[in-house]
């Protein structure tokens, strides 16, 4: 049963990692650039959290769904500042200003909101159920419920509504997607705001799970985030939910297995092989380049 | 006159690839640009449809001066292209593609019927709406790009080498298309390196050579006139 608990444990988990690793995907696949302040965002989306249920008293759901929308504009205003103005520069040039971009946010809260953990309201009663020699809480079972719901309306969005077609275009080639008139600077916008928005329903619901929040508490999440991006294969949405599943898990059983002090390292180590043994991804197709 | 294009030229870095050229495309005409490869005929086209900005000169549409516009706006005001090597989107299926080619069209009931109007064109494209553009063949692809295009429901349709690559059958075919759409009213403005073709359908063509128009004239002076002959039709 111990290994069915740990399971469990290491699918919520990962379901966070699935939601934050979404969003590096989408961005990876629609400009190329591993945005890595989007670690920063999911903190953001947090402290919005913290901030509603404790000021404004609302409930767990609402503060999700705000914090959700709050993200989304902090994506699309990120994007617009900061990675728009590079459109044209090689890639280097806009990843070393995400980099930028997240130490901004991560210092600039620390500065503005202190840098030491504060507790994460309650804003709802945890329940744990017993059954089979499992342990299971309400709010693992709320983390993976509303990731697969999130997920899902991703999907949909994806495949069925314009925008998420027109996303899919500007993805595979954005100067035939303006030959047809899609305005190819709203897609990238609107492909940072799904993505952040999934990264503000993590924050809160990682808030909620962990207690705790924090100006650098992006940091580890992003990374390992990204990693599961890369094992599922980067670009690939399916590939990003795969890695994010493989990831927590992976990291839970390390836990359980006594290596605690390990389970960061083992992430990594995830990294390393996957880089060397298959590049593309759990997903990705090989693509031989051509000399 | 549908579109007048006056002392255009384009440059790309420190290359200028299109120096002062004049022509223009009547309403229901089809106009072949010919000329070898890097004479600037792509360019020309890239700069009609707004992707990239001249660096002097005029692009009248309508007598609307649009060289300055959007690439989007320019799609909504009537101009679509097919663009050279057919950028079909792979990833999204046949449908998908046709339905972004309507993507800044509102009238709804309309685009229905182009649907149905591509379909009888494109049978082909019929029984394989649902398959990843990806996987169709070359002349499909050629298809499905021209398909797209005519989505947006054009007034003026821009054509970058369709004929590139393509099995004879698929050219012959690819030729009565353009024929056809020009028959349903669509202005066409060809480009093309397979002059004999291109000329021999067009109202009207002109020489392009080095970034300049050498020569001009309707379709038939052009594919008897003794240069075009010995440089562009192997005579």
């Amino acid at each position: 049963m111990q290994i069915l608990q740990q399971l469990i444990n290491g699918l919520s988990l990962g379901s966070i990692y699935a939601l934050l690793a979404l969003g590096y995907t989408m961005v990876y696949g629609i400009i190329k650039l591993i945005n890595f302040a989007h670690g920063d965002v999911y903190m953001l989306g947090a402290f919005w959290g913290y901030y509603m249920i404790n000021q404004f008293h609302v409930g767990f759901w609402t503060a999700l769904i705000v914090s959700m929308i709050f993200c989304a504009i902090v994506g699309v205003v990120i994007e617009f500042l900061a990675y728009r103005p590079l459109r044209n520069s090689p890639r280097i040039v806009v990843l070393i200003t995400a980099i930028g971009v997240s130490f901004l946010l991560e210092n600039g809260m620390s500065y503005l909101f202190s840098s030491s953990p504060r507790d994460f309201p309650q804003a709802m009663q945890m329940v744990r159920y017993h059954f089979w020699g499992i342990s299971i809480s309400n709010i693992q079972i709320l983390i993976l419920v509303t990731s697969i719901v999130l997920m899902i309306l991703l999907q949909l969005i994806i495949k069925r509504t314009r925008m998420g077609k027109a996303m899919r275009a500007v993805s595979v080639d954005p100067e035939a997607a303006k030959l047809i008139g899609i305005n190819v600077n709203h897609t990238i916008s609107f492909t940072f705001a799904l993505g952040s928005a999934l990264a503000g329903a993590a924050g809160v619901m990682i808030g909620l799970y962990y207690n705790s929040i924090d100006p650098l508490m992006g940091m580890t999440p992003g990374i390992k985030a990204f990693v599961a991006a890369v094992l599922g294969g980067i670009g690939l949405i399916p590939g990003a939910a795969l890695g994010g599943f493989v990831i927590g898990i992976v990291e839970t059983i390390v836990q359980a297995l006594g290596f605690s002090a390990f389970r960061d390292a083992a992430v990594y180590a995830i990294l390393i092989i996957i880089l060397i043994i298959r590049p593309a991804g759990i997903l990705g197709k090989v693509t031989r380049e051509k000399v | 006159m549908l579109l007048q294009v006056k002392d255009l030229s384009v440059n790309y870095g420190v290359i200028q690839a299109v120096k002062g050229i004049n022509f223009e495309v009547n309403e229901g005409e089809i106009v072949s640009l010919i000329g070898a490869n890097g004479a600037g005929k792509s360019t020309t086209l890239h700069a009609i449809s707004g992707l990239i900005r001249p660096k002097a000169g005029k692009i009248l549409y309508n007598d609307r001066e649009i060289q300055k516009e959007s690439s989007q706006k320019i799609v909504s005001g009537g101009i679509s292209q097919v663009p050279e090597g057919r950028h079909i989107f792979p990833g999204l299926s046949v449908m998908e593609n046709l339905q972004m080619g309507a993507f800044l069209r509102k009238d709804r009931d309309k685009v229905k019927k182009d649907y149905a109007n591509i379909f009888e064109r494109f049978p082909v494209l019929e029984e394989r709406k649902n398959q990843d553009a990806a996987t169709l063949s070359g002349g499909e692809q050629q298809m499905l790009a021209m398909g797209r295009a005519l989505m947006a429901a054009p007034k003026l349709l821009l054509l970058d080498e369709p004929s590139m690559g393509l099995a004879p059958i698929f050219i012959n075919e690819i030729f009565d298309i353009i024929e056809e759409i020009k028959r349903n009213g669509t202005t066409v403005l060809l480009i093309e390196q397979n002059a004999a073709k291109a000329l021999s359908i067009a109202d009207r063509g002109y020489v392009l050579s080095v970034g300049k128009i050498v020569l001009s004239g309707t379709g038939a002076e052009l594919l008897s006139n003794d240069a075009v002959q010995k440089a562009y039709l192997g005579g």
